[in-house]
């Protein structure tokens, strides 16, 4: 060929410059040169100033360590992230790490690479870490990604204390004061004194706003109760627990007695419908992260300055509190995973965790329960001290808890998308079926959830 | 290339001319020069039809954690699935419910709209086709804050009549309602325009000769219009019914499938077991299903066509 025509090297040549224009065109965070490169996705921000704090820590990390690095945030709206998450584990293709959710660490284990060595420099400095992280994001005894600091929420109970006490008769600052130390009457917080409180709200005409739907907020605070009742649906070897278990029959029965003070539009709320009963004044008390408070103070601060935060009803086993961790996973098919994980061991590291933390508030959750003192949470307010008791404490004398568990991962996550614990619920109090119908039914699902391997 | 686009070969080399001879003429066939430009199109069919389809049956085929096949296990366990059951019963619900409404107003509509003056027709014709321009997600979204649990303001309408609040989504029957009511209202301008594009082919001479025949309207309806519609309302039909099998957006917007999974279609049930529980291969198996109960809708829908038009020639 001669002339003007092209040749093989030149379209080459030319189709590799538009690869370069475009990886260009990419939002680089920094690029200090010779430390290797990573692709990071990690999970947008409800906060505004979360990402800031993320890409100011991410830029000092690169910048100390000359690694350029691809900052992603991408947001669970219509589960934008997981199908990411889905689709890079589909197709071994796309970012080094990447947030998971709770349950997709489980879900792609196989393709996650182990990070145990991090783990364990972190176990050393901070000691133990959240059983619930443990749970989620160990499998087949080796850590498959790194507890997240970012994005990782407490949902204990954000109280209307003025309407706590007109109605219910209780001060609820007095019992759990912003202070490392439970107050007179805090022994008596349990479910039983929950039920009182609630159907005297309801009838003062602010209820409880208590979601009994599908979303996540509904499936954590009763799984949650159903823990404080002992009350499991399988066991951790797969195994339903559903036939003569009193603790699980007695649990849904508190559920169903409590629903009868709840609004009776519960069983279509969605994660947002609680933060809006709060924020609206129309309801004493809801389950939820700081967030509902936040944008009361933005939008409603006469309601936000009578907001207090308090650990969750006591039951017959004990105190829990619904915790829903993100996880930052490495991909085993990405090229440059000794760096990835220098980067998550330096974000798991106190200093990060508490620039995090403070950025959001006090939204943030580390995994660590040392990590529970950071100074934000006595400042944050109006009132101040108001989410001194959202991180757990060790004088709460709680355990965290997700719904589901003992149940292996695989059939959990399943039960918990399927949110079985609230449709179990929902079937008696709102489909008049009798308890044992009920626990039939239930029985039935999780069979078919544990078929098929 | 020679000006009537057949392909010219360069010069034959000299040993093999025959071969070479066959060869320009297999190039010069118009069914090898058809094919040849339809090799596009039928590269991106294959790439975004045909292997996405294939991928879902042999997805369907493995076990939860894609290790093993199991055949049709996944199928077997669904079928032994009382949620599964409601998932099948609700999908045709919506869709038969929702078609059959769609197609009522949209025929509804397409006669009020034949007979306004020619003038004012785009106008009604332009706003008459909103809902189905908008994209659903959004719509959607705007129904639900109509419908919202605690602030709906259908119900604060409703409540300066003194009518109750309607539970537009926590109870199941009105949740069912409120999902098939969206998807006729974004649906309906569809059929609307279809059939008015078939009334006006209707010709004007059937009507007088029916009128003169003595036919009332509702004969001139039910002997002519429709008849002469048939094909274009069975087409309609089957395009619709295959796309609302297959919603997703509004059951996931609205209801997210509940209370107690009564509003799960087969789409949305498809992306909570597959994407959302990490269970792919009974994800897939979920959506294949769709499948034969389409075919059989399709069968006779089809087999009607290809009958009346047989009996047209």
């Amino acid at each position: 060929m001669t002339g003007k025509g092209m040749t093989r090297r030149g379209a080459l040549r030319s189709g590799a410059g538009v690869i370069a224009a475009g990886a260009l065109g990419a939002p680089m965070v920094h690029a200090q040169g010779t430390g290797g490169s990573l692709r990071v996705a990690f999970w947008d921000h409800w906060v505004p100033t979360g990402n800031d704090a993320m890409r100011a820590l991410v830029k000092e990390w690169s910048e100390k360590n000359r690694v350029e690095v691809t900052l992603d945030f991408i947001n669970t709206t219509g589960n934008q992230l997981q199908l990411a998450g889905a689709a890079q584990a589909q197709s071994k293709s796309g970012h080094d790490i990447i947030s998971l959710a709770p349950w997709d660490v489980g879900t792609y284990a196989s393709v996650l690479e182990p990070v145990d060595d991090v783990i364990n420099r972190l176990i050393a400095k901070y000691g133990p870490i959240n059983p619930v992280a443990e749970y989620l994001a160990k499998r087949e005894g080796a850590w498959r990604g790194v507890p997240a600091t970012s994005g990782t929420q407490n949902k204990p109970a954000c109280v209307r204390f003025d309407l706590m006490q007109e109605h219910a008769g209780l001060d609820v600052r007095a019992m759990w004061p912003a202070s490392g130390q439970a107050g007179p009457g805090a022994d008596q917080w349990t479910w039983d004194t929950f039920l009182t409180a609630a159907e005297k709200c309801a009838k003062a005409g602010y209820p409880f706003g208590l979601p009994l739907g599908a979303f996540s907020d509904a499936v954590d605070w009763v799984g949650a109760l159903f823990a404080s009742y002992g009350a499991s649906m399988m066991d951790e070897k797969g195994k339903p627990t559903v036939r003569n278990n009193p603790k699980l029959r007695t649990a849904i029965e508190y559920a169903v007695r409590l629903s009868k003070a709840l609004p009776n539009d519960v069983w279509a709320w969605d994660d947002a419908s609680n933060n809006r009963a709060l924020i609206s004044g129309r309801s004493a008390l809801v389950f939820n992260p700081p967030s509902a408070w936040a944008v009361a103070k933005r939008d409603q601060p006469q309601v936000a300055e009578k907001c207090w935060t308090i650990p969750m009803p006591a039951g017959p086993e004990g105190r829990f509190l619904a915790y829903l961790p993100w996880t930052s996973g490495i991909w085993n098919f990405g090229r440059n995973k000794q760096t990835a994980k220098a980067l998550l061991e330096f974000l798991g590291e106190r200093s990060s965790a508490e620039a995090l933390t403070s950025k959001t508030s006090g939204y943030d959750i580390p995994p660590f329960e040392t990590m529970s003192d950071f100074k934000i949470w006595e400042t944050e307010g109006p009132p101040v001290g108001t989410v001194y008791n959202y991180p757990l404490k060790p004088h709460h004398k709680a355990k965290p808890s997700i719904a589901f568990a003992p149940a292996p991962g695989e059939f959990a996550a399943q039960m918990y998308v399927q949110a079985l614990n609230t449709k179990v619920i929902a079937r008696v109090a709102q489909g008049g079926d009798t308890v044992d119908q009920a626990l039939g039914w239930l029985e039935r699902e999780l069979t078919t959830i544990v078929r098929g391997g | 290339m020679a000006a009537d686009g057949t392909l010219v070969a360069g010069a034959p080399a000299a040993a093999g001319s025959g071969r070479a001879n066959t060869m320009q003429r297999f190039a010069r066939r118009r069914s090898t020069i058809a094919f040849l430009m339809a090799l596009p199109l039928i590269a991106l069919i294959g790439g975004l039809v045909v292997y996405p389809a294939g991928y879902a049956m042999w997805l369907s085929t493995l076990n939860r954690r894609m290790t093993a096949n199991i055949g049709l296990g996944n199928f077997e366990i669904l079928l032994d699935s009382d949620t599964f059951w409601m998932v099948i019963m609700q999908s045709c619900i919506f869709a038969v419910g929702a078609v059959i409404a769609k197609a009522l107003i949209g025929f509804w509509l397409a006669h009020m709209l034949h007979h306004i003056p020619a003038k004012g027709q785009r106008k009604w014709r332009g706003m008459l086709l909103i809902p189905w321009v908008i994209p659903p997600a959004l719509s959607t979204l705007g129904w639900w804050w109509m419908f919202d649990p605690s602030y709906s303001s259908i119900n604060w309408l409703l409540n300066i009549f003194a009518v109750p609040a309607v539970p537009w989504l926590g109870e199941p029957w009105w949740a069912r309602f409120s999902v098939i009511l969206v998807n006729v209202w974004y649906g309906s301008p569809f059929f609307m325009i279809m059939y008015l594009a078939a009334l006006k082919s209707v010709p004007d001479q059937l009507y007088e000769a029916a009128a003169i025949d003595g036919a009332t309207g509702w004969q001139g309806l039910r002997y002519v219009t429709l008849p002469m519609m048939q094909n274009i309302i069975s087409i309609t039909v089957l395009f619709s019914l295959i796309v609302t099998f297959a919603n997703y957006d509004i059951v996931r917007v609205l209801t997210n499938g509940g209370p107690r999974d009564l509003t799960q279609v087969f789409a949305s049930y498809a992306f909570q077991v597959g994407i959302l529980s990490g269970n792919l291969p009974r994800g897939a198996a979920v959506s294949l299903f769709m499948f034969p109960v389409l075919a059989v809708f399709a069968y006779f829908i089809l087999r009607g066509i290809n009958r009346r038009n047989k009996e047209q020639m």
